[in-house]
C-alpha cells in the first residue's frame, strides 16, 4: 500500500532521513523503530506531506504522493497521529473528534465511527464535553487515536503512543492498537518502546540516524541482539 | 547569520591595518571630493547618507544582534533632535519662538558637540528607563511596546508646547551638520558596532538571539547586556537626531513618524539584520533609490512623454522592495555576514596572473 | 446632571468606544491565533471602506447600499491581502510577518493618497446616526447606542460560529495547533481565508460607524484604531478572542476614565498615558490577562 523508495529528507543542512526505503502492505502492522532523533518522526511527517523528500518517493498505491498537500493526502486516508498527542486542547472530547471527521459529508458514518471511538475509550464517552486541556496524559492519548480513527484512515500513523505514560495506560494503548490491527486496519508504528511494540508488529524496520539499518519481520527482530546496539551506540549521536 | 570570523592569523601588522586602512582612505577620498568639488545637492545627498548610516547602523545593533526588534526607535532621534536644537538655539531665537521656556534652558547656547552629546546622553537614559521594563517581553510583545513609546513620545512632543512648541515647526536650528562631522560620527558608529559585533560581548547577544530558552536559563546577564546595547543604539540614534536637526534647521514632531520609522527599517532588513556592512549598503542603496524616484515622483521627460507626478510613489515601491526582499532573500542583501576586506585583496592577488599558487 | 446620570454617560461612551475597539481588535485576533501574524494594515480596511462608501454616497448611492458596498470592499480587500502578501509568507519568521504587514500598510495608504490626496474630505453620515435622544437629564448619541447594538449582534452571531460550525470549530483548532489541524486534513487555506474575510468584514463595519463618529476620512486614519486595537488584544492576551473583546472593553473604559480623572492640562496626554499604563501591564502579566499559553517546544 505504501513504499517509500530512497527517500531523503534535509532541513536546512542536517540530513533526517537518507536513502531510506520502507514498505507496508495491506493489513500489516509495521513498526518503525529508533532512538531519538533516528528520524522516525521525520519519515512521518514526509508521509503526510507536511515535509518534503529531496530525493526519493512516496508511493500510495503505486501513486507518487510528490505533489499532493497535506490535506490530499489525509483525503486519501493517510492518517497520522503526531508524537506528542497534539489534541486541541481548547476544544472539548467531541469537538476534537468532530476535527477529525472534517473531512467527511457522511453524517450517520461519522456518528457510527463516533461511538465506536466511545467503545474502544470508555473514558472519553464519559469526558465527552470537556475541554480536551482538562484530560489526564493517557486520556489525551486515547483521544489523538479516537481522532484519528475518526478520519477513516486506510493507513493509521502513530508516532510514540506510549511516551510519557504509566506502564497500565500502556498496556491499555497497545491492546487498542491489536484490536485495530485485528479489524483489518493498517498500521505504521512508530515507537521507543522496542518490546512492546515488536510484540505486536508483523514487519519492522530500525531506524538510526537517518538511515534504515534493520529490517525484518517482528520475530526476526524480536530475536535480534543488534537492535539494543543500534539504540545504545547511535543514542549520544542521535541528540542534534 | 553568524558573521565569518576570519581563521586566526599570523600575518604581519602590515596586512591586518591593511583593511581599515584602504576603508579610511577610501572615506577620506569621498569626503575630500564631496566637500570641494561636489555641488551642493550632492553635499546634502552625501550628509543624509551620513546620518541614515548612523540611524541604521545604530538600529541594527539593537535589533540585528540581540533581537530586540525594536520598532520605535525614531522616538529617540526626535528626543535627540529636540534635546540638542534646544541646547544650541541662539538665546535671542528662543525669546522669541519659546518665550515659555524654563529659565536655565532659555538662557543657554551651547556648542555643537556638547549639545549633540547631551542628547544622545538623553536618549540613552530614556531608553535605560524605557528599556528596563521591556527587556523581559518576547518578541512581537517587545516591538509593539516600542511602538506604544514612540506613540508616547510623538504625544508629549505635540502637546508640550512650551518646550516644543507643539505641533507647530521648530525652526532656527544654527546648521552646524557638515559632510565632515556626520561622516565623522558614522565612522564611529560604524567602528564601534561592527568591533562589538566582533567581540565576545557581540557573539553572546547573538547567541542569545538565536536560542531565547537558552538565554532565559542563562538570566539576568541577558537582561543585562541586551538592555545595554539597547541604550547604546538609542545614545547613537539620539546623535543622529541632533546631527539631522541641526542638517535640516527645522523640523516638527511629523518628522518623527511612524513612516521614518519604516524607512529606517526598511533600509536595515534589505541590507540584513546582524551585518553591519549590509547596513551601510542597504543605506547607500535606498537613500539613493528613493532621492532617484522623488525626482521622479516630480514628473519628468522621457523623450516626447511626460510622465505626471505620483507622489507617494517612491513609497510603494519602497514597500513592493520590500516585501520582495522579505520573501525572497530574508536574510538581507548580505545575509547578516560582513564584507572581508582581506578576504576580498587576497582574493584579488590570487586572481592576478603568474603571482602566487592558487 | 447628577453624579450617576454622569456616570450612565460616561459608561455608555465608554461601551461604546469599547465596541469599536473590540470588532477591531477580534480581527487582529482570529488572524494572530492562526498564523501568528499581526496585521497592522488591518486598519487600513477600515480606511478602504470608508473611502468606498464614501464615493458611493457622492455618487448619488443611498447610505445603506453604499455602506453595504464599503463593507464588502473591506472584506474584498482583506481576502486580497492574505492571498497576495501573506499567503506566501506562511511559516516566515514571526517579525518579518510583522514587517510585511507594515509594507501593507504603506502600499494602501500611499496608495489612497495617491489616489484620493492626503487631505481629509468630510464623511456625510445620515441623521439617524447622528442625532441625540434625550432620556431626562441625559443626552445619549444614538451613534452610541447602534454601535453597542451592532456590535452585540457580530459578537454573538461569532461566537455561535465558532462554537457551533464545522469551519469555526476548524478555526479555534487552527489557533490552537496549527500542524496538528494540517494533519487532521481541515483545510488551512480555507479557515484563514475565513479568518481574514470575518475579520474584515468587521474592520468594514468598524469603518463606517468610526467615520460617522469622527465625521471625516483621510487615508491615515486606520493607524491609530489598529494601534488602539492592538493595545487591546494585548491587554487581554494576543490570540485570545475573549481577551481581545475584554481587552477593547478595558481599554474603551481606561480611555474615558482617563479623559475624565486627568486634569485638563493632562488630557491631551490621555494617549500617552494609555500606552504607559499598556507597558506597566505587560511587566506584570507579559501575556496578557487572559495571556494565551504559547507552549514553548523544547
Amino acid at each position: 500500500m505504501l513504499k517509500l523508495e530512497s527517500v531523503d529528507v534535509s532541513y536546512g543542512h542536517v540530513d533526517a532521513l537518507r536513502g531510506v526505503s520502507i514498505e507496508v502492505r495491506d493489513g500489516e502492522l509495521v513498526a518503525l523503530l529508533g532512538a531519538n532523533g533516528a528520524g522516525k518522526t521525520t519519515a512521518l511527517m514526509t508521509i503526510s506531506g507536511v515535509v518534503r523528500p529531496r530525493a526519493g518517493s512516496v508511493l500510495y498505491d503505486g501513486v507518487d504522493l510528490a505533489k499532493a498537500s497535506p490535506f490530499d493526502i489525509v483525503a486519501l486516508g493517510l492518517i497520522q497521529c503526531p508524537e506528542g498527542r497534539r489534541i486541541f486542547g481548547g476544544l472539548s472530547v467531541l469537538e476534537n473528534l468532530k476535527m477529525g471527521a472534517v473531512r467527511r459529508a457522511d453524517t450517520s458514518g461519522v456518528r457510527r465511527d463516533r461511538d465506536w471511538v466511545f467503545s474502544l475509550f470508555p473514558v472519553l464517552g464519559q469526558r465527552r464535553n470537556q475541554s480536551g486541556a482538562t484530560l489526564s496524559g493517557g486520556e489525551q492519548q486515547m483521544l489523538a487515536i479516537g481522532r484519528a480513527l475518526m478520519a477513516e484512515p486506510r493507513l493509521l500513523m502513530l508516532d510514540e503512543p506510549s511516551l510519557g505514560l504509566a506502564p497500565i495506560l500502556v498496556q491499555a494503548i497497545f491492546r487498542v492498537i491489536r484490536e485495530l490491527h485485528g479489524r483489518g486496519v493498517t498500521i505504521l508504528l512508530v515507537e521507543q518502546n522496542v518490546r512492546q511494540a515488536l510484540a505486536v508488529a508483523d514487519r519492522g524496520y530500525v531506524l538510526s540516524t537517518g538511515r534504515v539499518i534493520l529490517e525484518g519481520t517482528g520475530a526476526e527482530l524480536r530475536s535480534n541482539s543488534e537492535i539494543e546496539q543500534a539504540y545504545l551506540s547511535t543514542a549520544p549521536e542521535a541528540k542534534r | 547569520m553568524e558573521p565569518r570570523t576570519p581563521p586566526v592569523d599570523q600575518s604581519s601588522l602590515r596586512s591586518r591595518l591593511a583593511g581599515p586602512a584602504i576603508l579610511i582612505a577610501l572615506l577620506g577620498v569621498f569626503l575630500l571630493v564631496s566637500h570641494f568639488l561636489a555641488g551642493d545637492y550632492i553635499q546634502r545627498i552625501v550628509i543624509i547618507i551620513g546620518i541614515n548610516v548612523i540611524l541604521v547602523v545604530s538600529l541594527n545593533l539593537s535589533n540585528g544582534f540581540t533581537g530586540v526588534f525594536s520598532l520605535g526607535h525614531v522616538g529617540f532621534m526626535a528626543i535627540g533632535a529636540y534635546a540638542a536644537s534646544l541646547l544650541t538655539l541662539p538665546v535671542s531665537l528662543k525669546a522669541v519662538n519659546l518665550p515659555d521656556l524654563p529659565g536655565w534652558l532659555g538662557a543657554v547656547a551651547l556648542p555643537f558637540l556638547p549639545a549633540t552629546l547631551i542628547a544622545g546622553l538623553l536618549a540613552a537614559l530614556v531608553a535605560f528607563l524605557v528599556g528596563s521594563s521591556l527587556m523581559r517581553l518576547k518578541g512581537a510583545y517587545i516591538s509593539v511596546a516600542t511602538l506604544g513609546f514612540l506613540v508616547i513620545v510623538q504625544v508629549i512632543l505635540v502637546n508640550w508646547d512650551q518646550v516644543t512648541r507643539g505641533a507647530r515647526t521648530f525652526a532656527g536650528v544654527p546648521p552646524h551638520s557638515t559632510v565632515w562631522n556626520v561622516w565623522i560620527w558614522a565612522s564611529l558608529t560604524i567602528f564601534v558596532v561592527w568591533r562589538i559585533g566582533r567581540s565576545a560581548f557581540g557573539r553572546d547577544m547573538r547567541s542569545a538571539r538565536d536560542n531565547e530558552i537558552a538565554a532565559l536559563s542563562l538570566g539576568v546577564s541577558v537582561l543585562r547586556s541586551r538592555l545595554l546595547a539597547f541604550c547604546m543604539s538609542a545614545f547613537l540614534t539620539g546623535v543622529a537626531g541632533s546631527l539631522w536637526a541641526h542638517f535640516i534647521s527645522s523640523f516638527s514632531p511629523k518628522s518623527f513618524s511612524f513612516t521614518q520609522a519604516f524607512s529606517i527599517i526598511t533600509m536595515l532588513v534589505i541590507g540584513g539584520l546582524g551585518s553591519v556592512s549590509g547596513s551601510v549598503i542597504g543605506v547607500v542603496l535606498i537613500t539613493v533609490l528613493s532621492e532617484l524616484l522623488r525626482n521622479a515622483e516630480r514628473g519628468f521627460e522621457l523623450g516626447a512623454l511626460h510622465i505626471p507626478p505620483i507622489y507617494g510613489a517612491s513609497q510603494i515601491l519602497m514597500a513592493v522592495l520590500f516585501v520582495l526582499v522579505i520573501v525572497f532573500r530574508p536574510a538581507g542583501l548580505m545575509g547578516g555576514r560582513e564584507i572581508n576586506v582581506r578576504e576580498i585583496l587576497r582574493r584579488i592577488a590570487r586572481a592576478r596572473p603568474g603571482k602566487g599558487a592558487a | 446632571m447628577s453624579a450617576l446620570e454622569l456616570l450612565l454617560q460616561q459608561l455608555i461612551n465608554a461601551v461604546s468606544i469599547g465596541s469599536l475597539y473590540a470588532l477591531m481588535a477580534i480581527g487582529l485576533a482570529m488572524v494572530f491565533g492562526i498564523l501568528r501574524l499581526i496585521n497592522f494594515a488591518h486598519g487600513d480596511l477600515i480606511m478602504v471602506g470608508s473611502y468606498v462608501a464614501l464615493l458611493l454616497m457622492t455618487l448619488g448611492l443611498p447610505f445603506f447600499a453604499a455602506a453595504a458596498a464599503g463593507v464588502a470592499a473591506s472584506t474584498l480587500a482583506g481576502l486580497a491581502m492574505e492571498r497576495i502578501a501573506y499567503r506566501p509568507l506562511r511559516g516566515a519568521h514571526e517579525i518579518s510577518m510583522l514587517l510585511t504587514s507594515f509594507s501593507v500598510t504603506i502600499f494602501l495608504e500611499n496608495l489612497a493618497i495617491i489616489l484620493f490626496r492626503p487631505t481629509s474630505r468630510a464623511f456625510p453620515a445620515p441623521a439617524f446616526l447622528r442625532s441625540v435622544i434625550h432620556m431626562g437629564q441625559l443626552r445619549l448619541a444614538s451613534l452610541d447606542l447602534i454601535a453597542i447594538a451592532i456590535a452585540a449582534v457580530l459578537l454573538l452571531a461569532l461566537t455561535l460560529f465558532v462554537r457551533r460550525t464545522n469551519i469555526g470549530i476548524a478555526m479555534r483548532a487552527a489557533s490552537q495547533d496549527l500542524l496538528a489541524a494540517r494533519l487532521m486534513g481541515i483545510n488551512v487555506n480555507r479557515v484563514i481565508a475565513t479568518a481574514f474575510a470575518i475579520g474584515s468584514l468587521m474592520a468594514g463595519v468598524v469603518g463606517l460607524l468610526w467615520s460617522a463618529r469622527v465625521g471625516k476620512i483621510d487615508p491615515l486614519m486606520g493607524f491609530n484604531p489598529v494601534l488602539k486595537a492592538f493595545v487591546a488584544s494585548v491587554i487581554g492576551g494576543l490570540g485570545s478572542l475573549p481577551g481581545a473583546v475584554i481587552g477593547a472593553y478595558v481599554l474603551g473604559g481606561l480611555e474615558i476614565l482617563l479623559q475624565g480623572l486627568l486634569p485638563s492640562a493632562l488630557t491631551p496626554y490621555r494617549d500617552a498615558f494609555v500606552f504607559a499604563i499598556l507597558i506597566a501591564l505587560l511587566l506584570f502579566r507579559p501575556n496578557g490577562i487572559l495571556g494565551s499559553s504559547e507552549k514553548e517546544k523544547i
